[in-house]
């Protein structure tokens, strides 16, 4: 997701009354480890005892910022990486985004968006350390250096930062510390373990799931059947005669059962009878839909991108190509289930989740307490995968454990199963793009025009200001907006129909159907132009040096062009999302109708890249992620049921199906950007270009699961 | 009553006699390292080892554990001393969200347990069960073969 909302706006749309936030720079905080003597900034904690503990205000879901971020730190604070303490930052004004003003996780931006600030919290520290030694031993500051947690002088003079607190704290806070050159750089560029690895292995990280208070009670809520239903009857006799049902609650989102454990309080709930008004949700059903799309995508729709006359190019063209594609729903389907521990008192509420939106979510929860937001404490958790799940404008599963908690008049931890996560809503949105484009003789093509049919994520959301313009979702558009391909007549319209079905930005957001679409239908361009697909990329991108970069490295890499073992076809993508630049050359086969992808080479170019091994992982997540979701993602409803229930059919990748990935990195010295999602985008098209120049059959709908294709 | 033991612990639980394994591991003695993910069957995530083999807790009625030794993910490191499997996760960066790692982890040492020298085939039938979102396939794979290694070296 790319946000871009200003504190204003957003304190404007979300938040009624006031938004003082509760945690002050350098004040005294519950997050404060015992002895943090010196307390230079937000970030920064160091105790007497030498203990340096980083605050980190964005959630760790995977993607390794519990440990790149601390690397910025202790690059210009000269301290041993593996001896930083790292703590989860609470809800703060001084942890919100710079440009977004509120604290999230998302949209791929957390280096991007704290390069800049996390070094300087680091460097701060460190000249504040340096004038306490130069202060403490009389000597002028330029003969001191900082290295490995230690000051150092003239004269074999030493001192440790524990030593040096006392007097530092009273040092004046430099504003604009002096950074590194990168030709200094110890930390930021090398390959660096996870911070987090020892815990996640002996199982003693803690999740949202394994949080616990005393005396605390589990709910499960019984949810509609179909979206938008509400609650007409409940029947709960048979749920509160289940051993370990304490009460059955009523809720705005449905109704709780609460126990002294998750298996009364799930068992509570299969004995409970709640009869629902359906509404208009119990009449959706994905295939109409889809024939719905596709007659939407033949009017016109909020004009996008308007650039020379496509009309008129299409019509005079050599020749035209067009082509229909359709995306299904996709549930995010994180391996930690949704839950939320709540504890609520007269004036205070304390939350425990895994979260990537602190700032709405402490808004939403104080609305729903009927508390103020700085009455909110939320302690972030380990979030057991995200992927845009746990980024939620509307809290859905925060506010609705908030809620559960003030009925029940108890702590409770409210547990989803799987199978409702896969019901529960807030899925990518179902797409549809009708694209035609005309060619020159040369098979160069003169127009593009291009119609995407999907539901907006945004209206209704605190964002909308910010993201929606002249009435087009920015996200629904990204991707396919910023047409990268040299076209010199292009249109591109936008239709956003409205449905009770809640949808979420999921991993890449708008560019998980852009990117499939664009990467399919430049490659049909090709074939139809009789060009090789790389070559045709490589012409049309000229002078796009950083697409370039990735497309070239990528192939050559792939051996793009060299035999392969019969039976076996490349396919190829490149794709710009968040920032940074991404491609990818997939080797693939098919016996019967089981698909192998025996390969996946990857470059990206993300800027400067801080751990270059998170860059690989998140490179190899966001394939598989990708993968996943061609081969069999999807959600479908009929008479507003969602047809699937758990993993036996929302199958994911598994390892006997994981194709060996190579990750490329372009070394760049631009600013970083993002690496969490841009490796998500390509896969489907990879594989559907691939399938094409094995069986010439061009896969226009996901997932291939649809067409007959199984995973081998 | 059910008896059983817990890493190497003797514990007995009471209740509702076919509440999973998983719940009573997590709620009613603490070990919270064992996750839920599917309470099917189909993640993995809440492998333990009943016995030395592999199970899935989420769907083992307790009760099914009566007498028997239990190993959960907390109860892997001996002495102190991280498993080989552990060590090797560590050093192959494998964890993402880390979520399902404590199944993963579990499954591994239960092959490794059962074959020395694991191939390919070996660790895709072991190992295809257990469902990783952040896609870390290619890191166990080779993290298995790291500890294999070592373990072979008797290190």
């Amino acid at each position: 997701m790319a946000l871009r909302v200003s504190r204003r706006e957003f304190l404007a749309t979300a938040a009624a009354g006031s938004f003082l936030l509760g945690f002050r720079v350098g004040g005294v905080s519950a997050a404060d480890p015992a002895g943090a003597d010196f307390a230079p900034n937000a970030f920064i904690r160091i105790g007497r005892n030498n203990v340096v503990t980083i605050l980190v205000n964005k959630s760790e879901m995977g993607q390794g910022i519990y440990t790149a971020l601390p690397m910025l730190i202790a690059e210009e604070l000269e301290v041993d990486l593996r001896r930083v303490k790292v703590q989860a930052a609470p809800v703060g004004a001084a942890y919100a985004h710079p440009q977004a003003g509120i604290q999230f996780t998302g949209g791929s931006q957390s280096i991007a968006s704290e390069w800049d600030r996390f070094r300087k919290a680091g460097a701060a520290a460190r000249e504040m350390l340096l004038a306490a030694a130069a202060q403490t031993w009389g000597v002028d500051r330029a003969t001191l250096r900082a290295e490995n947690g230690r000051v150092l002088g003239p004269g074999g003079r030493a001192s440790t930062y524990g030593q040096l607190v006392d007097r530092a704290r009273t040092m004046p806070v430099p504003t604009d510390p002096p950074l590194k050159d990168p030709s200094q750089f110890k930390i930021i560029g090398k390959s660096t373990r996870r911070l987090d690895s020892r815990e996640k292995v002996t199982g003693t990280a803690t999740f949202g799931m394994d949080a616990t208070v005393p005396g605390m009670l589990v709910a499960v809520v019984a949810r509609p059947p179909v979206f938008g239903a509400t609650v007409r009857s409940v029947e709960d006799a048979g749920a509160k005669a289940v051993r370990g049902v304490k009460q059955v609650v009523a809720v705005p989102s449905g109704v709780a059962v609460v126990a002294d454990s998750f298996w009364s309080a799930k068992k509570g709930r299969e004995a409970l009878v709640v009869e629902w008004d359906e509404g208009p949700g119990a009449t959706i059903d994905t295939d109409v839909l889809e024939v719905e799309y596709d007659r939407l995508a033949r009017t016109p729709g909020a004009p996008v991108l308007r650039r020379g006359d496509a009309d008129a190019a299409l019509a005079s063209a050599a020749r035209r190509v067009s082509a229909q594609y359709d995306m299904p729903y996709l549930a995010h389907a994180p391996m930690e289930p949704l839950n939320c521990l709540v504890a609520l008192g007269p004036d205070r509420c304390e939350i425990w989740t895994g979260t990537q939106m602190q700032t709405v979510d402490q808004a939403n929860a104080a609305k729903a307490a009927g508390l103020k937001p700085e009455q909110v404490e939320i302690h972030t958790l380990f979030l057991g995968g995200g992927f845009g799940r746990r980024a939620v404008p509307g809290s859905d599963f925060i506010v609705e454990a908030v809620h559960v908690a003030k009925a029940a008049g108890a702590p409770v931890k409210t547990i989803w199963t799987r199978e409702d996560d896969i019901h529960g809503g807030y899925y990518r949105p179902m797409w549809h793009s009708s694209i035609a484009a005309g060619l020159d003789v040369a098979g160069k093509p003169v127009a593009w025009k291009h119609t995407i049919v999907g539901q907006s994520i945004i209206e209704n959301t605190p964002f909308a200001g910010a993201l929606i313009k002249d009435g087009v979702d920015q996200t629904s558009v990204e991707g396919a907006s910023n047409l990268s391909y040299e076209v010199p007549n292009a249109a591109l319209d936008l239709h956003s129909p409205r449905s009770p079905v809640p949808v979420l930005w999921w991993r890449s957001v708008g560019h998980t159907h852009t990117g499939f679409v664009v990467e399919s239908f430049i490659d049909e361009l090709a074939h139809a132009a009789g060009k090789d697909p790389y070559a045709y990329r490589r012409e049309l991108l000229a002078g796009k040096a950083r697409h370039l970069g990735v497309l070239e490295l990528a192939a050559q890499k792939a051996g793009w062009g060299t035999p392969l073992p019969a039976g076996r076809a490349r396919g190829i993508a490149v794709h710009a999302s968040f920032g940074s630049f991404c491609a990818q050359v997939g080797e693939v086969s098919i016996r019967d109708r089981a698909i192998t992808v025996h390969r996946v080479v990857c470059a990206v170019d993300c800027g400067r890249a801080i751990n270059p091994e998170t860059i690989r992982a998140q490179m190899e997540g966001g394939i598989v992620f990708g993968l996943s979701a061609a081969l069999y993602g999807q959600i479908t409803m009929k008479l507003g049921r969602v047809q699937q229930n758990n993993f036996h059919d929302y199958p994911v990748l598994r390892l006997n199906s994981m194709p060996v990935v190579e990750v490329h990195i372009v070394p760049s010295t631009a600013p970083p950007s993002g690496i969490g999602e841009p490796g998500t985008p390509l896969m489907a098209a990879v594989l559907g270009n691939a399938l094409f120049a094995l069986t010439g059959q061009r896969v226009r709908s996901l997932p291939l699961v649809r067409h007959g294709f199984e995973s081998a | 009553m059910t008896a059983f033991n817990v890493n190497g612990r003797a514990v007995s639980v009471t209740g509702d006699p076919d509440k999973p394994l998983l719940w009573v591991l997590r709620e009613d003695l603490q070990l919270t390292g064992t996750k839920f993910g599917c309470g099917m069957a189909l993640c993995g995530a809440c492998t333990v080892h009943v016995d030395g083999s592999p199970v899935r807790s989420c769907l083992t009625p307790v009760t099914a554990v009566e007498g028997r030794r239990v190993t959960t993910i907390e109860g892997l490191a001996r002495g102190g001393r991280l498993h080989p499997v552990q060590e090797a996760w560590i050093e192959q960066d494998v964890p993402q969200c880390g979520y399902c790692q404590s199944g993963q982890v579990m499954s591994a040492a239960a092959l490794l347990a059962a074959r020395k020298s694991p191939t390919d085939a070996d660790i895709d039938a072991a190992m295809s069960g257990n469902i990783c979102r952040c896609g870390t396939y290619q890191r166990i794979r080779a993290a298995i073969k790291q500890a294999a290694a070592r373990m072979g070296k008797g290190a």
